[in-house]
């Protein structure tokens, strides 16, 4: 089973390997915002805590900020989204990703939503 | 921090082939197609007759133009066609009902143009001689005069050319005041609810602030406990509108002036939605500091088209001293203009700096108070009541079919949400599209964010009750379609319009922004 986890915002964080996670939005949040148009990404290098702001995704009505799911350095950015941002709504969880952050501390991971705990969320707010 | 977004856009040809394979000129009986002014114009022609300069020296040295411009060139029956075709391709107040939330598109009355027509107004010129223009500022003076009385204010500053604009004037004259009580390094922070307009947030960003989110309560207001929690001393104001984006009047108002001006901040509101409460409630009476006031939505001047509008500034006491340049002082029966900041500072005043070459937008000043004196302060009032009343008509109507967000009587806007069209297959958006195969041009859509699927319908109070009967029995006769699973009514819309549904995705992610001659 993967290490994903989420956030009531609808990020998710996915370890990769060791301290390294990858950031993006899920299923759920690229199929409610429709057709992504526009993805600003963080500089690498970046220090980010966990809930401030790091990105922006706009789509076709509305622009809504992408937050932190832990605190870390950013290591790494999906450029591929500055020039197609469609990717995000093909595939989130793959090429779609936003950013990879090397994680302050791996534990805070564990207040985050698991798998199961996100999909009942979404269940909720439907 | 998402909100639906309806369905993804994408381009869909206008009914079969049949209704597409249209006419040799590609035009629709009266409906008439019309190319881009590039396409019909040609470079040399002219619909006036200008002498051919003699010899001159040009003194732009290297600097000037190798090549013609290329511009268009039309006679003048062309000219006339191409705008007037446009013209007739728009929709807009005088051709029907325009439902568009949080906009206010009230009718301007016919009176209003007429007197700014007015050669002693329309033919001015700002850099004439001010023993000249005399007249005009004594209308600039009385429009400020109704202006103070319906807010309350201590002064107005005239010079925003719009509703964004003017909140940039407030804020930048609470930030002056911070600045003068030596806290602008401590002061950085400006609470903005999240119902707010996208541009609260936007001026407090610009004018250097950083912006911290007060959530809504459950019914739609904003909790004074919140706002209190959220205060500190880093707090230079609250951007708050009032009534706010769902229609709905926040009660506890005063007791967040109250604490907001404990904190030492500021309240900046914003009048965007005025045209509820007009004559009614004075808004510095609920202790707000600043408000702009868009002229060309609560006194009817014309939005056309994005401008001009006007947006002057209702400022408190405590902000009246840093009021922008230029402003307006009378010396007995003389108007003259504060200019520059030494003279402001000689007479004690501490102008937060220009925003705008001149004076304003001396055209719109006459059309508001041309409003305002046919009106009277009784009339304003009424406008204001029936502007409430119209709106809960609509509420009422629709409300056992449509779901409204928050059940409880609505000030001049009723906001309903997406929860009645679940399961349908149907949208807001493809509602809204749908609308405009009705004749209508649609409510606002997708906003306020707070509420899913929104659809925001302002009516004003222009509108009879005949008017707004049949408006309600389209919406009524859509419901019911799409209750009934009448789908295709509304994915494919609009059916019948000029152009059909258009692929807002593509052309957010290819725009072209430019013309070039075809290949």
């Amino acid at each position: 089973m993967t290490d994903i986890r989420y956030t009531k915002d609808h990020e998710y964080i996915r370890i990769d390997d060791g301290a390294v996670a990858t950031v993006g939005i899920s299923d759920h949040a690229q199929s409610a915002l429709g057709d992504v148009v526009f993805v600003e990404l963080p500089e690498i290098g970046r220090v980010l805590k966990a809930g401030e702001e790091a990105a922006v995704v706009e789509s076709v009505k509305a622009a809504s900020e992408i937050f932190a799911p832990a605190s870390g350095k950013v290591v790494a950015i999906n450029t591929a989204l500055e020039e197609n941002p469609a990717i995000v709504n093909e595939d989130p969880f793959g090429n779609g990703w936003f950013f990879k952050i090397e994680l302050a501390d791996a534990g805070e991971l564990a207040q985050l939503l698991d798998e199961a705990a996100y999909t009942d969320y979404i269940r909720d707010l439907a | 921090m998402l909100n639906d977004q309806g369905r993804p856009t994408a381009p869909v040809r206008n009914g079969d082939d049949s209704d597409t394979r249209g006419t040799f000129t590609g035009n629709r009986a009266l409906a008439q197609e019309e190319a881009l002014i590039f396409e019909i114009g040609r470079v040399g022609t002219t619909g006036v007759d200008i002498e051919e300069p003699t010899a001159f020296a040009p003194r732009l040295g290297g600097l000037a133009r190798q090549d013609g411009i290329g511009l268009p060139g039309l006679s003048e029956p062309e000219a006339v066609r191409h705008y007037v075709r446009l013209s007739q391709q728009n929709y807009g107040i005088d051709t029907g009902l325009f439902p568009l939330g949080s906009c206010t598109m009230k009718h301007n009355p016919r009176l209003n143009e007429a007197l700014a027509r007015l050669p002693g107004f329309a033919d001015i010129h700002p850099l004439q001689p001010l023993s000249t223009v005399q007249g005009a500022l004594a209308l600039f003076d009385e429009l400020s005069r109704w202006l103070r009385e319906l807010t309350g204010a201590e002064a107005i500053a005239l010079p925003p050319k719009a509703g964004a604009h003017g909140e940039f004037c407030g804020m930048a004259a609470i930030k002056a005041a911070i600045a003068a009580r030596g806290e602008a390094a401590t002061r950085t922070v400006v609470l903005v609810p999240d119902s707010a307009h996208g541009t609260n947030p936007a001026t407090a960003a610009l004018l250097g602030f950083s912006v911290r989110p007060v959530p809504a309560r459950a019914d739609g207001t904003v909790d004074a406990a919140a706002v209190a929690a959220a205060l500190g001393p880093d707090v230079a104001a609250i951007m708050l509108t009032n009534p706010n984006t769902c229609g709905l009047f926040e009660r506890d108002v005063r007791a967040i002036a109250h604490a907001v001006h404990e904190a030492g901040a500021f309240f900046y509101c914003d009048g965007a939605n005025f045209n509820a409460i007009m004559g009614k409630v004075r808004p510095m009476d609920l202790g707000v500091d600043a408000m702009h006031l868009n002229l060309h939505k609560t006194f009817s001047t014309p939005h056309g088209g994005g401008g001009p509008g006007a947006g002057p500034v209702a400022l408190s006491g405590r902000l009246a001293a840093f009021a922008p340049l230029p402003y307006l002082k009378q010396d007995g029966e003389t108007f003259t203009l504060v200019e520059d900041e030494a003279s402001a500072r000689e007479a004690g005043a501490a102008p937060l700096g220009r925003l705008t070459a001149f004076h304003g937008q001396a055209g719109v000043f006459v059309r508001a108070l041309a409003f305002m004196l046919s009106h009277g302060a009784d009339g304003l009032r009424q406008a204001s009541e029936d502007a409430v009343l119209n709106a809960n008509y609509i509420r009422a109507s629709l409300g056992n079919l449509m779901s409204v967000a928050f059940d409880r009587p609505t000030m001049h806007e009723v906001l309903f949400d997406d929860a009645w069209l679940k399961g349908t297959g149907v949208t807001t958006l493809d509602f809204a599209k749908a609308l405009i195969d009705e004749g209508y041009h649609p409510m606002t859509v997708y906003f306020p964010l707070v509420v899913h699927g929104a659809m925001l319908v302002e009516p004003t109070e222009s509108e009879s009750k005949a008017s707004l009967d049949l408006f309600i029995a389209t919406l009524r006769d859509l419901a019911h379609s799409a209750l009934a699973g009448e789908t295709e009514r509304f994915t494919g819309a609009p059916h019948y319009a000029p152009r059909s549904r258009l692929d807002e995705t593509r052309a957010a992610r290819q725009p072209v922004l430019r013309w070039a001659p075809p290949p």
